[in-house]
This record gives C-alpha cells, sequence and structure tokens, in this order.
C-alpha cells in the first residue's frame, strides 16, 4: 500500500521491541468479540484505477464550464488565478496544521494577519478573525455575539436574508430556545423593520445585497438599532460586490459576515468556503474564532501569534465564545491571493465588470415577453417574475444545456408566491454569447 | 485588619466596613503573565461563591468568585488599564474591587494566612 | 482561582540572537518578507481584466467613495511574497509532525488531483439535480463507506469540522429528547474532554458535569454511576480517549447512559487508531462525528478547512440535518426541505464537497484492507514510540496505548526544563513538537502521535533525538539552554503577553514598520 510506511520486517522488529506476540496483543482492550470485524468494502486500488472512477462519475454532471451559467444564490463562479490554486498547494500550506508553534508557522500568521487586514478594508470594519466555515455559519455566530454584547436574546432577520443563513441561525438559536423574528420573504425590497426593534432585540441581520438583488442603503436601519441598543449585522453573499458597493462599515454596521467564496474559492458544489467576520475594534474579546496579532520575538524582530486565545474552547471550554476550533485557513490563504494579485485596481475593475455585465443581462432579459426584472438597484444578481414556474423552466433550459439561474422555490419551497421567481447572476465569466443563448432559450420555454 | 483566603485563592481584607478583594501571590504565578481584567460596575450585588471578576492570561482564563456576599462599591481601574499590576503586586496595588458586605462574621468560615499557607502545601 | 500549569509566555531575554549578521536581515535561504501591504503600490495589478461593458449603473446611488487601502502587486512579486511566507512554515512533506489528536498523516496528491477534475470541483450547489447526479452519487458512496466502516445505519454529512459535528449530534440528541417531550439539563464528560465538548455541550444549552478519571487514565464507572440520572442528556466519551487509551469498558458506558435514557455521544477525533478494526457501532454509541481532516487525510490546510460528518443510530437518525441524499424515483435526490423531523440545517449548501472527493479517493486507495493495515500501524508505531522512551522519558500510563502515547514531564522534574522548553528544543532538531500541555489531567502533558505514515527508520530517528534531548535535559545546568530554544527558526520564541495585552490584530497605514528596519530600531 503506496502510503504506508511500515515493512512486514519493520513490524516484527517493531512488535519484538515492545514485547508483544502480533499487532492484535496491541488491541486487547477492545471488548471481546468486536475486533476484526468482517467489513463489506472493496480492496485497495492504484491511482489509475481510483481516478477512472472519478472521471466516470464527473461526466455524469454537467460541469458550468461547458454550457451557458447564470447561477448564484450564495456561491459564485468566478475565475480563479492560475497562480492561486497554484500557491495554495504548496507543501507548507497545503499539508501543516493551525499554527500552534509559532516560531515555525509564521507563514500561516503572517497570511492569517495580511487576510484579516484585508476583510477588515473591504468590509469597512476596524477588525476581523482568521475566518469561519461559511457565511451562513459567520451570521449564526454573529446572533450570538450579538447577544453576548448586549445581553439581551431577541434576533430579528430580514426577509431579504438568504434562507440558508436564516436557517442555520435559527437552527442554533432553536438549541437554547432564544426568541426570533424572521421577516417574510422581500422579493420588492421594500420591506421596514424598525418596528421589530424593541429594547429586547439583540441585532437585526440584514443582507446585501438582498437574497433577491436588491442593494439597499442600510444607514437608516443602522440609526434605527442603535436607538434601541440593537446591533446591526451585515451580511454579504457575493464578496466582490465590496469593490464597488459602498461597504457596511461606511452604513453603521456592527458585525459584518460575509461568504468569502468568490475571491479564491472554487465553487466545488457547496464547499468547502470561508466565512469572513469583521467588528468594531470593542467588542473583539466576545468575537469568535481564531484571531492572529503582531508582536515581537525575543530578538526584537517582528513576528506574529495566535493571541486572545482565552476567549477559545480549548482554554475556557464551557465558556467560550464558540467551540469553533479547526476553521476554513486554506480558504482563506485563497482569498488572501487572490485578493493581492488584484490589489485595489483589480477588484474594482472586477466587481465594475461584474454589475456591467449584470445591467447587460437585465436589459436583454427585460426584452423577453412576459420577464420582469425586479429590483431596481442589483450588483450582479437579481430576481426576475417568469409567466410560470421557474423550476420547470429551469429543468426546460438545462434540457437544453443552459443552467439558467436558481428557482426561487429551491430557497422557498412552502412559498407559492415565489414559485416564479428565478434568481440569475452575471460574472465576468459570463460572454454576451452565453446571455443571448439564455435569452433565446427563455423566448421558447416561455 | 483582617485578611482571609478561599480555596479558590482570591483574597479578602476587611478594613473598618469596606473589604478589598484580589487574588493570591499563588494565584498571579499559576496564571502567568495577566493580560486581561474584567471587573464587575460599581452597585453590583453578589452572594457569597458569586462570580466577581474574570481574569486571562495568555494560556489561561479564570473565574474570580466573591469570598462573601455584598455590593460592589469600586473596581480597580489601574489594573483594567495595566493588568500586568496584578503580577507585580497581587497583594496591594493589583486588588480588583471594593466591596460592601453583608455580614463581617462571614470571614470567619475563611482561611486565615496560616491555613491558607498550609493548604498551599496541599496542592 | 485554577491550579492550572502556567507556562512562560514572554520569552527570556537572556539568550543570545543567532538573527544579526547581515544587511537585509535574510540568511541564506531564509529570506525576510514584508507585508503585502508594504510592498504593494497603488495602481499596479496581478490580474489583467478586460473594460467593463459601457453600461448605465443600477447600484442605486450606493458605489463606494474613496478608496479601499488595498495594495496592487504584480504576479511575480505575489509569487515571490507567497512562495517566502510558505519557507517559513512547518508541513507533513516536509517532516515527521507528531501533534497528538490532530493527525498528522501524509495528503495524497491524488486527492488534491480529483477534487480539481471539471465537472467536480466547479459544479454550483443549485443545479438542478438532473445534472448533478454523479456528485449526489459520489456524496452517496462516502456515506456508505463511512457507515460501513462505523457500523452505523445512518450518516449526517454536512457539518463542516469536528467541533461542527459535535454540534450535529448533541442536536440530534435534543431534538430526539424533546420528540419524545423529555427535557434534560446535563452532559457528562470526562475531564480529559477536548476543549470544543464542553463548549459545544453549552451552544446547546445543557450543562456539562465533569467525569473523573481512575487512576489508569480511563473513564471512573462508579464516578460515571453516582453522576448519571433521570436529567443526563448524553455523555460525550473519545474513544480511544485523549490519553491515547482505549476504553475498556465502553460496552458498560453505553449500558449506564441508554438505562437512564440518555444517549452515547463519541468524540471520533481519534478513529485514525481503529478504522477497519473496529466498529464504534458496535460498542453501543449513538453519534460520532468523523474528522476527515485526520482519519482520511484530506489536508489540514493550515487550520481547515475539515469536514466532520456525523454516524448516527436509528434512534436518532430521522433528526439528521437537511440537506442529505436519497434514492429518488430518477436516480439521486437531495432533500433540502424536511418539515417532518430534521432539527434544522448547519451550514449552506450541502456539506464540504472537496473534502469529500478527497477522503473517498484516500478510502478507495487503501480499500477495507489498506484501512485496517491504518489502523494496525498508526497503534504499532506510536506503541513502538513508548516502548522506546520510556526508560528515558515518563509515559503516563501503562500500555498497550493506541495511536498516540502520553508522557508527561515527571522525568524533567528536578531539570527546571519545562514541557514547553522541551518542545522549543525539538523545533531546532528539525521536527514539530508533539502536543503539549493538552489533555489537562496530566502535568505537563506530550501527546505523540507518530501516524502511520513513517518509515521504521524515521521513527527511529525521531526516537534517538527525543533520547538526546532528555539526556541533555537530564545534565542538569541545560535549563538557560532550552529556555533559549528555539535558536535557528525565521522567529524565536514570541512575545504572547505584548500580543495579548495591547492586540495589534491588522496592519494600518504608518503603523508597522518593515522587518528589518523594526529590528535595528529595537
Amino acid at each position: 500500500m503506496r502510503y504506508l510506511g511500515l515493512t512486514e520486517a519493520d513490524r516484527r522488529q517493531m512488535l519484538a521491541a515492545i514485547g508483544e506476540p502480533d499487532i492484535d496483543a496491541l488491541f486487547r482492550d477492545v471488548p471481546a468479540g468486536a475486533l476484526n470485524p468482517q467489513i463489506d468494502l472493496p480492496p485497495h486500488q492504484g491511482e489509475l484505477e481510483v481516478e477512472r472512477q472519478f472521471a466516470a462519475l464527473a461526466k455524469k454532471n454537467i460541469s458550468p464550464m461547458d454550457v451557458p451559467f447564470f447561477l448564484g444564490a450564495g456561491a459564485y463562479r468566478h475565475h480563479i488565478p492560475a497562480a492561486a490554486d497554484h500557491l495554495i498547494q504548496r507543501s507548507e500550506f497545503l499539508t501543516s496544521y493551525t499554527p500552534y508553534q509559532p516560531e515555525i508557522s509564521q507563514g500561516t500568521l503572517q497570511y492569517l494577519f495580511e487576510f484579516q487586514t484585508q476583510v477588515a478594508m473591504i468590509t469597512g470594519m476596524e477588525v476581523a478573525n482568521a475566518s469561519m466555515y461559511d457565511g451562513a455559519t459567520a451570521a449564526a455566530e454573529a446572533v450570538l455575539m450579538a447577544q453576548r454584547v448586549t445581553k439581551r436574546s431577541k434576533a430579528v432577520l430580514s426577509g431579504g436574508l438568504h434562507p440558508h443563513y436564516r436557517d442555520v441561525i435559527a437552527t442554533l438559536l432553536d438549541q437554547t430556545d432564544q426568541p426570533l423574528v424572521a421577516a417574510p420573504a422581500d422579493l420588492d425590497g421594500t420591506e421596514d423593520l424598525s418596528g421589530l426593534i424593541d429594547d429586547q432585540t439583540a441585532c437585526v441581520v440584514v443582507q446585501n445585497p438582498s437574497v433577491f438583488g436588491h442593494l439597499r442603503d442600510l444607514s437608516a436601519l443602522a440609526k434605527a438599532c442603535q436607538a434601541k441598543g440593537a446591533l446591526l449585522i451585515v451580511a454579504i453573499a457575493e464578496v466582490t460586490s465590496l469593490g464597488l458597493v459602498t461597504p457596511p462599515g461606511a452604513m453603521g454596521a456592527d458585525i459584518v459576515v460575509a461568504e468569502g467564496q468568490g475571491l479564491g474559492v472554487p465553487l466545488s458544489f457547496g464547499g468547502p468556503y470561508v466565512g469572513l467576520f469583521a467588528t468594531r475594534e470593542k467588542y473583539v474579546r466576545q468575537m469568535p474564532g481564531r484571531l492572529c496579532g503582531e508582536t515581537v520575538d525575543q530578538d526584537g524582530r517582528r513576528g506574529f501569534v495566535l493571541t486572545l486565545s482565552a476567549r477559545e474552547q480549548h482554554i475556557r471550554r464551557e465558556k467560550a465564545t464558540s467551540n469553533i476550533c479547526t476553521n476554513s485557513g486554506l480558504c482563506a490563504l485563497a482569498f488572501t491571493i487572490h485578493l493581492s494579485l488584484l490589489g485595489e485596481v483589480g477588484l474594482v475593475r472586477l466587481a465594475e465588470i461584474n454589475h456591467a455585465k449584470a445591467v447587460q443581462l437585465a436589459e436583454k432579459l427585460a426584452g423577453v415577453k412576459g420577464v420582469e426584472i425586479i429590483p431596481q438597484a442589483f450588483y450582479n444578481e437579481f430576481a426576475l417574475r417568469l409567466p410560470k414556474p421557474a423550476a420547470d423552466v429551469v429543468e426546460q433550459l438545462a434540457a437544453r444545456k443552459i443552467l439558467g439561474g436558481v428557482p426561487a422555490a429551491r430557497l422557498y419551497p412552502a412559498e407559492t408566491a415565489l414559485a416564479n421567481v428565478l434568481l440569475v447572476t452575471a460574472t465576468e465569466t459570463n460572454a454576451e454569447s452565453d446571455m443571448d443563448a439564455l435569452v433565446g432559450a427563455l423566448k421558447e420555454v416561455l | 485588619m483582617t485578611i482571609r483566603y478561599t480555596k479558590d485563592h482570591e483574597w479578602i481584607r476587611l478594613d473598618g466596613a469596606v473589604a478589598t478583594v484580589g487574588i493570591s501571590e499563588y494565584a498571579q504565578s499559576q496564571l502567568g503573565d495577566i493580560v486581561f481584567v474584567d471587573l464587575p460596575e460599581p452597585g453590583k450585588k453578589v452572594d457569597a461563591g458569586d462570580e466577581v471578576a474574570v481574569v486571562e492570561s495568555v494560556k489561561a482564563a479564570s473565574e474570580v468568585y466573591a469570598p462573601v456576599g455584598g455590593e460592589v462599591t469600586e473596581k480597580n481601574q489601574a489594573i483594567i488599564d495595566d493588568p500586568s499590576l496584578v503580577n507585580q503586586s497581587p497583594m496591594a496595588e493589583g486588588w480588583f474591587v471594593k466591596m460592601k458586605i453583608s455580614d463581617p462574621d462571614a470571614l470567619d468560615a475563611l482561611m486565615d494566612q496560616a491555613a491558607y499557607d498550609a493548604y498551599l502545601k496541599t496542592l | 482561582m485554577l491550579n492550572r500549569q502556567g507556562r512562560p509566555s514572554t520569552p527570556s531575554q537572556a539568550a543570545d540572537s543567532a538573527a544579526a549578521g547581515t544587511i537585509t536581515g535574510n540568511r541564506g535561504l531564509l529570506q525576510e518578507e514584508a507585508l503585502i501591504f508594504e510592498i504593494g503600490e497603488e495602481g499596479r495589478t496581478g490580474v489583467d481584466l478586460p473594460d467593463a461593458p459601457k453600461v448605465k449603473d443600477r447600484l442605486g446611488g450606493l458605489r463606494r467613495t474613496g478608496r479601499i487601502g488595498l495594495p496592487g502587486l504584480s504576479e511575480p512579486q505575489v509569487i515571490r511574497h507567497f512562495v517566502r511566507l510558505s519557507q517559513r512554515n512547518y508541513s507533513i512533506d516536509a517532516g515527521l509532525y507528531p501533534l497528538g489528536s490532530c493527525t498528522m498523516k501524509h495528503n495524497p496528491r491524488l486527492n488534491e488531483k480529483m477534487a480539481r477534475l471539471p465537472g467536480l470541483g466547479d459544479l454550483h450547489p443549485l443545479q438542478p439535480v438532473s445534472t448533478v447526479q454523479g456528485a449526489l452519487k459520489l456524496i452517496d458512496t462516502l456515506a456508505g463507506w463511512l457507515k460501513k466502516l462505523t457500523g452505523m445505519p445512518a450518516v449526517a454529512m454536512s457539518p463542516a469540522a469536528g467541533a461542527h459535528g459535535e454540534l450535529c449530534g448533541l442536536m440530534a440528541i435534543r431534538a430526539a429528547l424533546k420528540a419524545r417531550g423529555d427535557v434534560r439539563k446535563r452532559i457528562l464528560a470526562p475531564e480529559s474532554a477536548h476543549g470544543t465538548n464542553p463548549a459545544t455541550a453549552a451552544m446547546c444549552g445543557y450543562v456539562v458535569d465533569p467525569i473523573p478519571a481512575t487512576a489508569e487514565g480511563r473513564v471512573d464507572l462508579e464516578a460515571l454511576r453516582v453522576k448519571l440520572g433521570p436529567d443526563v442528556a448524553a455523555i460525550m466519551l473519545t474513544n480511544p480517549n485523549t490519553c491515547g487509551l482505549f476504553e475498556r469498558e465502553i460496552r458498560q458506558v453505553a449500558d449506564l447512559i441508554h438505562g437512564v435514557g440518555g444517549f452515547f455521544y463519541c468524540d471520533g477525533a481519534n478513529f485514525n487508531a481503529i478504522v477497519g478494526k473496529v466498529r464504534p457501532g458496535d460498542l453501543g454509541i449513538d453519534a460520532m462525528h468523523i474528522n476527515l481532516h485526520k482519519t482520511f487525510s484530506t489536508p489540514h490546510g493550515g487550520g481547515g478547512p475539515g469536514a466532520g460528518p456525523v454516524v448516527l443510530s436509528e434512534a436518532l437518525k430521522d433528526f439528521m440535518p437537511v440537506p442529505y441524499v436519497v434514492h429518488g424515483k430518477d436516480g439521486f435526490a437531495l432533500v433540502e426541505h424536511d418539515g417532518a423531523r430534521s432539527f434544522g440545517r448547519m451550514k449552506s449548501f450541502h456539506g464540504q464537497m472537496g473534502m469529500f472527493i478527497r477522503a473517498l479517493a484516500y478510502m478507495m486507495s487503501h480499500g477495507a484492507d489498506g484501512l485496517r493495515r491504518v489502523a494496525e500501524d498508526s497503534v504499532l508505531s506510536a506503541n513502538y514510540v513508548m516502548a522506546s522512551l520510556k526508560d528515558i522519558m515518563t509515559p503516563s500510563f501503562p500500555g498497550p496505548c493506541m495511536h498516540e502515547a502520553l508522557f508527561d514531564d515527571r522525568f524533567l522534574k528536578e531539570t527546571g526544563v519545562t514541557t514547553l522548553d522541551f518542545a522549543k528544543a525539538m523545533i531546532d532538531e528539525g521536527y514539530h513538537p508533539m502536543t503539549v500541555y493538552f489533555p489537562l489531567v496530566v502535568h505537563g502533558a506530550m501527546l505523540i502521535e507518530p501516524t502511520e505514515s513513517e518509515s521504521k527508520d524515521s521513527l527511529d530517528t525521531f526516537i534517538g533525538t527525543l533520547r538526546g534531548l532528555a539526556e541533555k535535559a537530564l545534565q542538569g545546568d541545560q535549563a538557560p539552554w532550552f529556555r533559549g530554544a528555539p535558536y535557528l527558526t525565521p522567529r524565536r520564541r514570541l512575545d504572547e503577553t505584548r500580543a495579548a495585552r495591547a492586540p495589534i490584530l491588522r496592519w494600518k497605514p504608518g503603523t508597522n514598520a518593515a522587518p528589518a528596519a523594526r529590528a535595528a530600531a529595537e
């Protein structure tokens, strides 16, 4: 077996050194009858045989590379520079672990410090942590943090919040029977949450752009939160939007969470992704997750360490700010490399292209009979109202080798009012010919 | 002036009606370099054994419990600003809170210096 | 106040500096590297993008104003920066990484190649299920392997890491109790438990009640009996446990907890010791997470991403989180909304697919026979390390151990050398230290997990190094030297106290001098 280091002769010598007759003697503490069960699984295989089986599985899928593709709804297709994927596969990044020994982990620690800085910059916040699992879990952790900061329990969720985020928050709060007010789906982007905020409210969670694509100025909502002593948590599902759109920090957000997948991380059928988490400096001790900080070594040279660890489970145990341990280090690295490659100029330009492509697509789709574009203001994604159920339309488009969007019903199966709503995204990866193919196919299908 | 200790290594010193609470020399040495102290606001009422403060070093975090019941009257801003004071002077400048205690006799249940020294030898 | 093992967190200033001497601060192949914010310049970029199509914007007046502050770098600058950073990291690929309870085994590159196949790595999670039948089959196949290897009837695939898996398990337990109208308050967990166990229990609103260990490092059944009651929701037990021992009386533990109507959560962090060799399902457990990044070699990636699928018993399986894959009439289907019994959702989308692909590639490569060999060789290697060091270092408990060997600091008692100092000295010898100061139940713990990846030569060299260091410590006058270690690393001991007292968590313009200038200034 190619991955194992011992030969039969080694094993015999080692057993002799230990003073045991055979390997099973080392397992003597296992209860009777439980050792060496028959397990009905195939035997070991070489690389070639394994590759063949994965290639066969891959062929059963339609790759977004091969067809016009317009899906978003929380996961976005962007071009990843070759250098980013190459660099994250360097042994020293790929096969190291959490930097528990800072003297031999300065590489990881320095990029985490850079990641934290980049996240703080693009969100317009003061500090950020070293990553969470994904945007939705970051949002749930943000709600728990707001409860600790405000010493209140009620969370108010916007109807523009992605249902996955809503459900992850609801599932977590349900464990301790905490009150939750989830506003109804806000298809039109007109909701006013201020009436739901009271002096029991720990936080309001709102997504920008919303799951239906609406871009909104959240400054008034931030003021309404502040007036009642609640925190405003802003979720960003499409991180590249921060290259073009006013950041949540400038609108008065107290905590910003984001799905960082859009920079450096492949779609990979939904994971692993990387959650971004940023807040104000004064709340830093209530933050979940790892934090990297600057310090000096004993020769006075700048270096980095994991810090404020007393918040975390390995020290604080049941009083920790979160149970998170392993987070999303390598995806954070991919994010940081991609953003380093882009730089200010590149990020802004990437975002401009995404927005312009989406505007182009919206204009083309608006010309299809029976199609209505819902948001007035959007970034690279918007909801469409179709004259018939969007799920059927998407299937018919797929049969024509077009992945045309995400039917809202996939996220809101119980909401019949959303049955005809389709979520459509354009990114820098969409050629104009893809858009024309979608428009042409829609005309046939509708 | 009497000074008493708890098994959790808090000390309490009674000076007239005002009691001062801190952590012992042993406690600070076990914690190592203290980096953060969280103290209650004056006015907070506590029972004996209630959590009254949190102290953090790089590698540990610990609650500080009220040795006896009473009301917090003052917190030591100096150790919030410079937590190393707790390491340098745990029994004096590094005090945590002052309290108005409800029952001065409750101190009798705690260890005096000799008893505490003997207790430390058992650890 | 707690009585924890303090350890120095501020480096001593006494030891000499090996850094000085060059103009740049570089030392040959080891190059100093500034932060990207100090290298980059406005206006430069490492990505060529076309002009955006000319359109009238529809941002509703929410266009960002002012600079973000991101630096601009060319592609070669970026590559050089991150290559230099990488050279400051230890890695499994470079050497033995005996970090106990983390299972730092070889990460096959085949896994990486498979995760990047077109048609797998680039799929969108919300494509119509008719267009992702291969992906769903892959998840179903991996689920099948996990169920067979654990002897359990069901598995929840979506948890993103071990601690997330623990949360999933406890949520399922809570939902099952709730479904029978049974509200319970307490979770029992051994004192030696990983910190995630009590932290997770607290997130689910439970009070954690610790159970002491016996003198031989296992759960004290008598103490457990005393703690049991009708308000106990579950016991969380790591097996093999964090002392590296198999819980001999695990079936009695299962019977006892089931006897009071509670559930048995097994922390599967140490599954590597028994994969293919013992099925947890044969031992009476109700739920167990499996760290795919440990046992099944998906890389640790500098601290994630991981994946933590949770196998579930008949009593718990109906409560598993959405989404899950089912066999439908037209192939595989995804249940993304389950109004019936599921306790809810744990993350966006369907789970850590990238990790599923890697783990399945690893499993298929090993097969049932190879996986059993993994467990055997990992246990054999740990016992060999223990047997080879027991005369000079102090094992905490008599063997045999499972896949990790636990030592404490009794052998250092008269030397003035601490566990931390000993670990730091290993770094200069080219090793990542073992896990130190965990578990908390022994003093100055050193938990060594060699894994099955090492050759005997590699183990012998490692053992020889530890013997040499132990002998050096036992000379009696070497404490100052140990306290100064490491001497040969890009950075020596770092001032953690300074970092925590006045945290600097990000770069800001003008606040951070370049490293060489900084060194000169101080």
